[in-house]
């Protein structure tokens, strides 16, 4: 029985991540419109700009080559397969055992490679602008993401994500200052891998700071539904990792039935929704900072990051 | 049960008469590339014989790489030449660590031997058909070696030989002078400082074989004064910092396969050595703290080899950048496994080596293949310089293909290679607090960060490489007219691609085949995570990346299923869309270079956040006066500040110690005879102490 709830939450998780993707976007901008004393689009406008955009038929450079019409397609899969193995509303999951934190790291930029070179295949300036500014804060943001999962290694033995959510959520590790310090690095990196404010703007088409847009100017119909969905699963699969490393609470037990997934399910919507909020307000209540301010700011992440597991080694040093 | 192991359990694998069949082989292919390299001369005359010089390359390489894996199939053996230097035999003998460094020597040494066979057009000098078999057999030595005399023997045949390819294009570029010329002063000092460091070892007894090395064990200070000397010796071959500066010179003067051999193996010979004395000849009891100086010398030539990559212009500099990158990668690992067998955590100190030996083999086959593309890539467009490249997927599809499996691997993406073995060595770096010594978990944390840096560093190199000279337009004529090689090129750049993605595919069945090395080098074996997957630990972090490729390309297919099924299909093509930039004159075909991203323009951002304060990277506009019509002009540059601190001090040292030789002439016949008679009086002084002892 257990193997058919363990591919069953699988099934269902892999839906509700999907669909949650567009309906997360759209309720963040519907959030950030209302604080900033807008009206709003609709919270499912995403899904119509989705839909719409299916409809379309993709423009491309006479001298696009075939990377230009598969990185889209390559992008969005890794995404999904990414978002695939992050628990959701129960542990356990058919994939819990692929569930790597470096491998959905791996999955990740996979995509971010394939669409740094779609960004660079027709050779216009703003391509390649994008794929630096991109593939240079990702080198920023990667060792910040491996420092706090040195944290996490050291307090659950392991980096595997499934173990990780279930160390915390029954090991009684109680409120560790490192878990904070690790916590606030993994926001860090969170906002600069999504593109987010204040490292990136994801509303604008200003030419200046532009990093992820710039690499998709070129993108249209499809191809351009592709990655627009692949963003959206990227946020929301870093939120939901956030849920469930930081906040376990309520996430149904590996080998549970159903009737624990309803509460998982409601627990992860209420963290998922809270989380946005929290991001929203971030978002409304501070401006975006210069492109070459980043370093900084995710420098900083890193030695937090950093602190955070010198902090345990002197902990587990002393006891 | 595992692959390899259910293969050892083959009784007739276990019959001593095939590990002396093994041993024999190996020493045949070593043999017959002797033989080619002393027939060169004489087969260049005729126009046959380059392709007989290097098909035989190619052979030999193929029975070395089969002679290898039969001995990590196998078991150990050893043999005494019946010639050697006057004190003894020369001794040779195959084991588990030598059997895997085979293995990289014969794949690598094959694609390159395939790749200069397909790329010959017409007879080959003599000065550049000799060297080449004579470097193979080098490396081969070297591996082979059982004691110290005929170890330096290959080294130095490996490191001459190379020497002379790397000075092939002597007479036409000031640079490749420069190249040799550093070249060769350091293979000098790594060769002295080895030297040194058997000297060391061996002691009062001054037997240097193998077997009567390990009867001694070094301790104390003696430990750490062999040890800084084979870091100084293997460790500035493999291109460690700080003695980094000749890599990026050298490797990308030699002939493209020649760059290819030394980047992909040459610096795995180095690695090799380096594991031998810290792992075997030193013994296995040595302290905690032997590790540290590879971790820390790792982790800086990871940074720095990964950053000049994201900076470099030429092609091949920037891949021997990322060679040292990856050199810092695979020492992070031997470090590791140093301390963890220290620390008493054997299996521990087994992931570790296996991350180290795993990465050693898959950067062997993706760079040998990025390099052999770089090469394809020079043939067919005349250019190395990235600014002169471009749009090349278009012209030469194979060659761009085969490149973006190298590119993906050394950019660290599932499923490919370079993933599989950096997931065994972050895992290893993380499980590095486990040695309670404090110090030594903070050093670790760091060198976490900074292996992390490192290969996201790499992934932005590997993106600009790519990018920049496979896709968007072509810069110059040249470019646009570039060609596709012939079969065989191709077939070499397939062979290593393949092999990319199916080490890439089945890390867990190479690490079980590197089993028997790990013993040896750590005396446990590396955790079990059966068929398909490596592991961190029993019970820890799993990597599946069998199911991890399924997965993904589950989720692909799924995705172009679901957009299939709503969207119209085709494309629809147009102009591009510059952003209202005027359109090209009619004399530039393939619109304006200038409005594509150049080389530096896409090292900018890495050159302004790290650059500035570890490569001394420097930007600066002048401006024209007001009135005048002259463009304003932007400069930018680096320098690597190991190079500026070899090139200041060393020629001022060599300078005034000649002066100082100068002044022995002018003196009298009486102070020569003197100076003569002091030294015998010395020596003899010397044999007396000696003998008194």
């Amino acid at each position: 029985m257990a193997v058919v709830w363990s591919i069953l939450s699988q099934a269902l998780h892999i839906a509700l991540i999907v669909a949650a993707a567009p309906v997360l976007t759209g309720v963040l901008r519907w959030l950030k419109a209302r604080m900033m004393g807008r009206r709003g689009a609709h919270p499912l406008q995403p899904v119509w700009d989705l839909l719409k955009l299916l409809r379309k038929t993709p423009v491309l450079a006479e001298n696009a080559s075939v990377v230009s019409r598969a990185a889209p397609y390559l992008t969005a899969g890794a995404a999904v397969a990414a978002a695939a193995l992050v628990p959701s509303f129960a542990r356990g999951m058919a994939l819990a055992p692929l569930s790597d934190l470096i491998v959905v790291a791996g999955l990740l930029a996979l995509g971010r490679v394939a669409m740094a070179l779609a960004g660079m295949d027709v050779g216009t300036p703003f391509g390649g602008l994008g794929a630096a500014r991109e593939m240079s804060f990702a080198a920023l943001a990667e060792p910040a993401l491996v420092v706090a999962a040195l944290s996490l290694a050291i307090l659950a033995g392991t980096t595997n994500l499934d173990a990780i959510a279930g160390a915390f959520r029954e090991g009684g590790l109680g409120l560790r200052v490192s878990l904070g310090l690790a916590l606030v690095a993994m926001l860090a990196v969170a906002v600069a891998e999504n593109a987010r404010i204040p490292v990136d703007n994801p509303a604008t088409h200003l030419e200046l700071t532009m990093v992820h847009e710039a690499m998709i100017l070129e993108a249209s119909g499809r191809h351009l539904a592709l990655w627009d969905f692949a963003a959206m699963l990227r946020l929301t699969l870093w939120l939901a990792l956030l849920s469930a490393v930081f906040l376990p609470l309520g996430q149904a037990p590996a080998g549970a039935g159903p009737h624990l997934w309803i509460v998982g399910l409601a627990a992860w919507l209420a963290k998922m929704g809270a989380l946005a909020l929290a991001l929203a307000a971030f978002e409304s209540a501070i401006a975006k900072m210069r492109v070459f301010r980043v370093p900084e700011f995710l420098g900083a992440a890193l030695l937090l990051g950093l602190l955070g597991a010198v902090l345990l080694f002197v902990s587990t040093g002393l006891t | 049960m595992r692959f390899p192991e259910w293969l050892r359990g083959v009784s007739s694998l276990r019959d001593p008469r095939l590990r002396h069949a093994v041993l024999t082989l190996l020493l045949l292919a070593t043999g017959g590339l002797l033989v080619l390299a002393a027939a060169a001369p004489a087969l260049a005359r005729h126009a046959k014989g380059a392709p007989v010089v290097l098909g035989g390359c190619a052979a030999a390489s193929v029975l070395i790489a089969a002679g290898a894996v039969g001995g990590l199939l196998g078991g150990p053996d050893a043999l005494d030449l019946p010639f050697g230097p006057p004190w003894g035999p020369a001794r040779v003998a195959i084991d588990a660590l030598s059997a895997w460094f085979l293995l990289i020597l014969g794949l690598a040494g094959t694609a390159a031997s395939i790749f200069a066979l397909g790329s010959l057009h017409g007879p080959e000098a003599p000065r550049r058909l000799l060297p080449y078999p004579l470097f193979l057999a080098g490396m081969a030595v070297t591996l082979l070696a059982a004691d110290g005399f005929t170890l330096l023997l290959g080294f130095e045949a490996m490191s001459l030989a190379s020497w002379v390819l790397v000075a092939h294009e002597h007479e036409e570029e000031e640079a490749n002078r420069r190249a040799a010329r550093i070249y060769l002063g350091f293979a000098g000092f790594g060769g002295l400082s080895l030297m040194l460091a058997f000297g060391v070892l061996a002691g009062g007894a001054g037997d240097v074989a193998f077997a009567a090395l390990r009867e001694a064990p070094p301790d104390g200070w003696r430990a750490a004064l062999v040890l800084a000397l084979v870091l100084a010796g293997a460790g500035s071959k493999a291109g460690l910092a700080p003695l980094h500066v000749w890599l990026p010179l050298a490797h990308p003067a030699a002939p493209s396969h020649v760059s290819a051999l030394m980047s992909g193996a040459m610096t795995k010979v180095a690695i090799y050595v380096l594991a031998r004395f810290a792992f075997d000849l030193m013994g296995s009891a040595q302290p905690l703290w032997l590790g540290a100086p590879l971790v820390a010398l790792g982790a800086a030539s990871a940074v720095i080899g990964a950053l000049r990559a994201n900076l470099e212009e030429d092609i091949k500099t920037l891949l021997a950048c990322s060679t040292i990158e990856n050199v810092g990668l695979i020492s992070i690992g031997l470090g590791l496994a140093l301390a963890f067998r220290g620390a008493d955590l054997p299996a521990l100190a087994a992931l570790a080596a296996g991350a180290a030996l795993l990465h050693a083999l898959n950067h062997a086959v993706f760079k040998t293949l990025l390099f052999l593309a770089a090469g394809e890539v020079l043939h067919g467009a005349l250019s190395r310089r990235i600014d002169r490249l471009g749009g090349l997927i278009h012209r030469m599809p194979v060659t761009a293909w085969a490149a973006l499996a190298g590119v993906a691997a050394a950019a660290s993406l599932p499923p490919l290679s370079g993933f599989a073995s950096e997931w065994l060595l972050l895992q290893a770096l993380l499980a590095s607090w486990r040695v309670g010594d404090l110090a030594f978990q903070m050093g670790a944390a760091a060198a976490t960060a900074l292996a992390a840096l490192a290969a996201a560093l790499a992934a932005a190199a590997m993106v600009r490489f790519w990018g920049l000279v496979f896709l968007g337009r072509p810069r110059t004529p040249r470019a646009a007219g570039a060609e596709e090689g012939g079969r065989l090129v191709q077939a070499a750049l397939i062979l290593p691609a393949a092999l990319t993605v199916l080490f890439g595919l089945l890390p867990g069945v190479m690490l079980d085949l590197a089993e028997p090395a790990l013993r040896l080098m750590t005396r446990a074996a590396a955790p079990r995570a059966g068929f398909v997957a490596i592991g961190a630990a029993e019970g820890g972090a799993r990597y599946w990346p069998l199911l991890v490729a399924l997965l993904l390309a589950a989720a692909v297919g799924a995705v172009v299923w679901a957009v299939r099924r709503r969207a119209p299909a085709g494309v629809a093509r147009g102009p591009i869309w510059d952003c209202g930039f005027i359109a090209a004159p009619h004399h530039l075909p393939f619109g304006d270079p200038s409005s594509q991203p150049t080389a530096s323009g896409f090292g900018q951002p890495l050159r302004r956040m790290l650059g500035t304060s570890l490569l001394a990277a420097r930007e600066g506009v002048t401006m024209p006066p007001p009135g005048a019509t002259a463009p304003a002009v932007l400069q930018s540059g680096f320098h690597d500040p190991a190079l500026v601190a070899l090139e200041g001090p060393v020629p001022r040292w060599r300078d005034a110690a000649a002066a100082q030789a100068e002044r022995l002439r002018d003196l009298s016949i009486r102070q020569c005879l003197g100076l003569t008679f002091g030294a015998v009086v010395l020596m003899l002084a010397l044999l007396a102490w000696l003998e008194a002892r």
